[in-house]
């Protein structure tokens, strides 16, 4: 290519290696920095300002978490958060139990795993939007189901005490299905020979599969246990479409609640929304780090 | 194989797997099949308190008919795939050029910008909200398809570069080594050795960033504002607003917004779950 440019060409021939993967790495590099990586900081910097997007912002110190502090929808929202975190790694030995159940080879075994994969292909909208329909008083589904076994008419999305759980369990539906198919694949590859030989030595049932079974699918449930966490945590959309955060702002999470302050009818504060979303982000630092320090101790074996 | 296969259990137990595996997939699906079925009832059924029964007449074709008719839907939908398709272009092919760097050469900085692209890509969306909506409104980029566009392209490329760098590592590192011995320049492996190879992962990538960036909801609130480039998404939420009750609309809404993933998973399953659970086998 610039062979015909001898001056040049001797310094690229000789720097080649050296220059190419910065070449390479350039384009993303510079879109993830712009997009991603800048405004983390940038964030956490207007956490300390008092701004309303628009004019000018006003230095105030740690104000904005000083007033976190006494805010009670932060704790409700930070609440739900750890409610959703629990709640919701359920989806990984529910996921499990699936995966063993379809783990068979009848005929349209296939279409039957395609067919339980399906809440994940769907948006959370639209399936916000099936929970919503399912669990409506009067005419929902799940509504009418309670209503025949106990007599009482629960409207889940609209009792304080069942609505983010209601939400939840939505919320599962999909992360379930996500499980079952991380666990699927592991199931496909484990060591035949292994499993065969204990069952030799009489193990079976449940001690084969926590004895044998298990340690070979960690690497599915690792995956599963960190595509669960980030869902918990940046669960948003369930909330946004099925409650919009209430009744009086009891189904909030962080994330919702940080949007509902910095872009809603409720006032333009961003450094105060900033603030909660720094809040979000550290809590999500700890797992993060949790999973590097694994793919790093990883890399060295490798 | 676990559990133990079927197959090998005695009689009562296969003819129980097979009668319990319909019924479960249908109680698994119950909320959708509800929603399907509703999406074909005449809105005299809703009124007349029918919720459940089988529907009094086939009021597909009309319900499907007065979404399109009555509302945008056909626009966001169009304005979904306007937003999917480059993002996916871009996203894979930023994804390309930076997994080949962090998969074939070995710098001192490597593993710490690997890093940082799979950190990256976990991070609470949240955190980016202020800054990134600001940045497009002062790039006069807001309320516009290319504005959502590049936020996703470089969103995209962490988990993406993580996809990719780990697949061009599992390649057989001899043939580029051969390469470099012949004179080849680094441009030309990539080209001509690498990215061939690349294909399954490139397919794999494709399909699973098309249906992440189709079914994203929170981007689509914060960058767009008015129906001319507003996704699907965000757009069935707000008729949804509009449809208060109707819904038979809003279930057929909901149905035509969550087919082209749909389609496309079923189109491409194979890389879709090689996509997706990679991974989850070795490592």
């Amino acid at each position: 290519m610039s062979s015909t440019v001898p001056a040049t060409s001797s310094y690229w021939k000789r720097n080649q290696q050296r220059l190419a993967p910065w070449l390479f790495l350039a384009p993303g590099m510079i879109m993830f920095s712009i997009y991603v990586i800048i405004p983390i900081f940038e964030s956490i910097w207007i956490s300390f300002y008092d701004w309303d997007g628009l004019g000018a912002k006003t230095w105030i110190g740690m104000a904005n978490y000083v007033e976190l502090l006494d805010d009670e929808a932060f704790y409700t929202s930070l609440k739900n958060n750890i409610l959703w975190l629990v709640l919701y790694l359920l989806a990984v030995p529910a996921g499990l139990a699936v995966a063993l159940f379809l783990n068979q080879t009848v005929a349209g075994i296939r279409l039957y795993k395609s067919l339980f994969f399906f809440p994940f292909v769907i948006s959370q909208v639209v399936v916000g939007l099936i929970f919503t329909w399912f669990y409506a008083p009067d005419f929902g589904l799940l509504s009418a189901l309670i209503k025949a076994v106990s007599g009482e008419n629960i409207a889940i999305l609209a009792d304080e005490r069942y609505v983010t759980l209601g939400i939840i369990a939505a919320g599962l539906w999909p992360q379930i299905a996500y499980c079952m198919i991380l666990y699927l694949t592991g199931l496909n590859n484990i060591n035949p020979e292994q499993v065969e030989a204990a069952r030799m030595d009489g193990a079976k049932g449940w001690s084969l599969l926590w004895n044998i079974v298990l340690p070979q699918l960690g690497p599915a449930t690792f995956i599963a246990i960190v595509v669960t966490v980030i869902g918990a945590l940046r669960s948003f959309d369930l909330v946004s479409i099925m409650t919009d955060g209430g009744p009086y702002g009891s189904s909030r999470v962080l994330s919702f609640y940080m949007y509902e302050q910095a872009l809603s009818e409720y006032g333009y504060r961003m450094g105060y929304g900033a603030a909660i979303a720094v809040v979000l982000f550290m809590i999500m630092m700890v797992f993060i780090t949790l999973f590097i320090v694994r793919m790093l101790m990883q890399e060295r074996n490798a | 194989m676990f559990p133990t296969p079927v197959q090998k259990a005695p009689a009562w137990v296969r003819h129980a797997y097979t009668i319990i595996l319909p019924i479960a997939l249908i109680v698994w699906l119950l909320p959708l099949i509800g929603v399907a079925i509703t999406s074909i009832r005449p809105s005299g059924d809703l009124a007349a308190g029918n919720y459940f029964g089988m529907p009094s007449r086939f009021a597909g074709f009309e319900n499907y008919t007065a979404v399109f008719r009555d509302s945008p839907i056909g626009w966001y939908i169009l304005n979904s795939f306007k937003v999917t398709i480059p993002t996916v272009i871009g996203a894979v092919g930023l994804a390309c050029l930076s997994g080949f760097a962090l998969a074939v050469y070995k710098f001192r900085a490597n593993l710490i910008v690997f890093f940082l692209f799979v950190a990256g890509n976990f991070i609470p969306f949240q955190i980016l909200m202020v800054p990134v909506r600001d940045m497009t409104l002062k790039a006069g980029l807001y309320d516009s398809i290319s504005g959502l566009v590049l936020f996703h392209v470089a969103f995209q490329t962490g988990f993406c570069t993580l996809f990719m760098r780990n697949f061009i590592k599992s390649l057989p590192f001899a043939l580029i080594e051969s390469a470099r011995v012949e004179g080849v320049s680094e441009w030309r492996i990539f080209r001509y050795i690498v990215l061939p190879l690349m294909r399954p992962a490139i397919a794999a990538l494709s399909v699973l960033v098309f249906t992440f960036i189709w079914n994203d909801y929170f981007w689509a609130t914060v960058l767009v504002q008015g129906q001319h480039a507003m996704p699907v998404t965000a757009g069935l939420y707000s008729l949804n607003g509009q449809w208060i009750a109707a819904w038979h609309l809003v279930s057929a809404g909901s149905i035509v917004a969550a087919m082209p993933p749909v389609l496309m998973f079923f189109l491409m399953q194979k890389h879709f779950i090689a996509g997706l659970t990679l991974g989850a086998t070795k490592g």
